[in-house]
């Protein structure tokens, strides 16, 4: 009872939505990168709404990202998982939570990051999306081999 | 469905072994010398290239095939601007297979990803250079067995692209690596720690003459004048890596050394006297090497 009444606090930092995407449990920090990986930009339709480091029972600190009147793909969903790998996602139709389902990391990302190796051949005009290979150790570029182990926000296109 | 030569890395040992083993027959003279009668190959060189590409010419011409190029680069339709993936696709209508040096890293894999017919690659940038690894490995297998040997690796180790796809290969074999190179041009931190996890035992040295004792194989690599500020600094550094016939008079009576050449002043002429020298024999050996890797591919 207790966790509710503390979810609905949470929930009341930024206003409920009607319809659309709530992701939760996003590591404190990463909702921004969140906001880049789904490719919301200033230019983009959707209302969007950005609560960080917000009080959570399991988390002690998380980010929530509240996204109107767009339900997010699994290909999308998955993406953030490359950044926040305990967020879930609740799909939102008329105030009720229709759907939550968590984040599974993908096997291979396309067209998200770019290959920090300036030799490589996916960052020339070649018709080409860069393509990276999850692997434990990091992402593994299937053209050069190179490994990016860190900091993939900032390399997302 | 088409098979590429990419990396060194999409092999596994009983796959090299039994190229190696084709390119041994080969080399006896056991082959079908019409096996790629009316066969074409395209060699796309947008670096130059003395040894791979005329060895993969003479190769396609000892099984019966024949070879067209663009000539230089300059010449074709990628000075205009046309992708390479474009060059890749109108190539593969002319030929049965196409051997690619290209200055970027992964073009090779690109090509593969547009070639209707199998894709060779003969060196991507810094990246990889399978016909050359597999040409040393069967050098250094017709002096010794490559389980349990000791190589050390000499020279320019963190931009060379022959050294890393060697080693990477090595890791298979069970081989002990010894390196040895100038302050920044070491082995990248990224290739030592995935060649430790697959178990091999990699030992940093700061001078050959510490462990040329011990070694079965001295694998030699160039030392590029422009990684270094000026021609003194260049001269004082290659100076510690030079193979001359003093250093080698304390090393095993069967070790061997090997350069995947060009050469310049890393092995005094007077080393290429002495039986150990065995780096135009690898040279030569890139003709069965590359005999066996077409026949793999385009038959």
């Amino acid at each position: 009872m207790k966790k509710e009444e503390n979810n609905e606090k949470e929930e009341l930092l930024v206003r409920r939505i009607q319809n659309g995407t709530v992701i939760d449990h996003i590591a404190p920090g990463e909702a921004l990168n969140v906001v880049k990986i789904l490719g919301i930009t200033g230019s983009t339709t959707e209302s969007l709404s950005i609560a960080t480091n917000v009080p959570s029972d399991q988390m002690g600190k998380k980010d929530i990202v509240k996204l109107s009147n767009r339900e997010l793909s699994k290909e999308e969903v998955d993406r953030i998982a490359l950044i926040s790998p305990r967020a879930t996602i609740n799909i939102i139709r008329n105030y009720k939570v229709c759907e939550k389902k968590g984040v599974e990391v993908p096997e291979l990302i396309e067209g998200l990051v770019r290959c920090p190796n300036p030799g490589c051949i996916s960052n020339t005009n070649e018709p080409i999306r860069s393509r990276f290979v999850v692997t434990p150790k990091g992402l593994h570029c299937i053209y050069c081999e190179w490994v990016l182990t860190r900091d993939i926000p900032s390399h997302i296109i | 469905m088409t098979r590429h030569i990419i990396s060194i890395k999409d092999f596994d040992r009983r796959q090299i072994d039994r190229l190696l083993d084709n390119a041994k027959r080969i080399d006896a003279q056991k082959y079908d010398k019409t096996a790629l009668n009316g066969k074409i190959l395209a060699t796309l060189f947008f670096e130059p290239s003395t040894r791979t590409r005329m060895s993969f010419e003479a190769a396609m011409a000892r099984l019966g095939g024949t070879s067209i190029s663009v000539g230089s680069v300059e010449a074709c339709s990628m000075a205009k601007g046309e992708t390479l993936a474009d060059t890749i696709r109108v190539v593969s209508g002319y030929a049965d297979a196409i051997v690619i040096r290209h200055p970027k890293e992964g073009a090779a894999r690109l090509a593969a990803q547009f070639a209707s017919v199998p894709v060779i690659n003969a060196g991507d940038g810094a990246g990889q250079h399978p016909s050359q690894t597999l040409l040393d490995l069967y050098t250094i297998r017709q002096s010794m067995k490559l389980d349990g040997i000791n190589l050390a690796l000499i020279g320019d180790l963190r931009y060379g692209r022959t050294a890393h796809s060697l080693a990477s290969a090595l890791s298979l074999y069970h081989v002990k690596l010894h390196t040895i190179s100038p302050t920044g041009l070491e082995l990248p931190p990224a290739l030592i720690t995935e060649l430790g996890e697959k178990g091999m035992e990699i030992i940093d040295h700061d001078e050959i003459k510490d462990i040329v004792k011990e070694v079965d194989v001295i694998y030699v690599t160039r030392i590029q004048r422009e990684r270094f500020p000026d021609s003194a600094s260049y001269f004082n550094v290659t100076s510690n890596y030079r193979i001359t016939p003093e250093l080698l008079e304390s090393a095993k009576k069967h070790a061997i050394i090997l350069h995947p050449l060009p050469r310049v002043d890393e092995i005094d002429p007077r080393v290429d006297r002495l039986p150990n020298a065995k780096y135009f024999e690898q040279s030569k050996n890139g003709v069965p090497v590359r005999m066996a890797m077409l026949m793999q591919v385009i038959q």
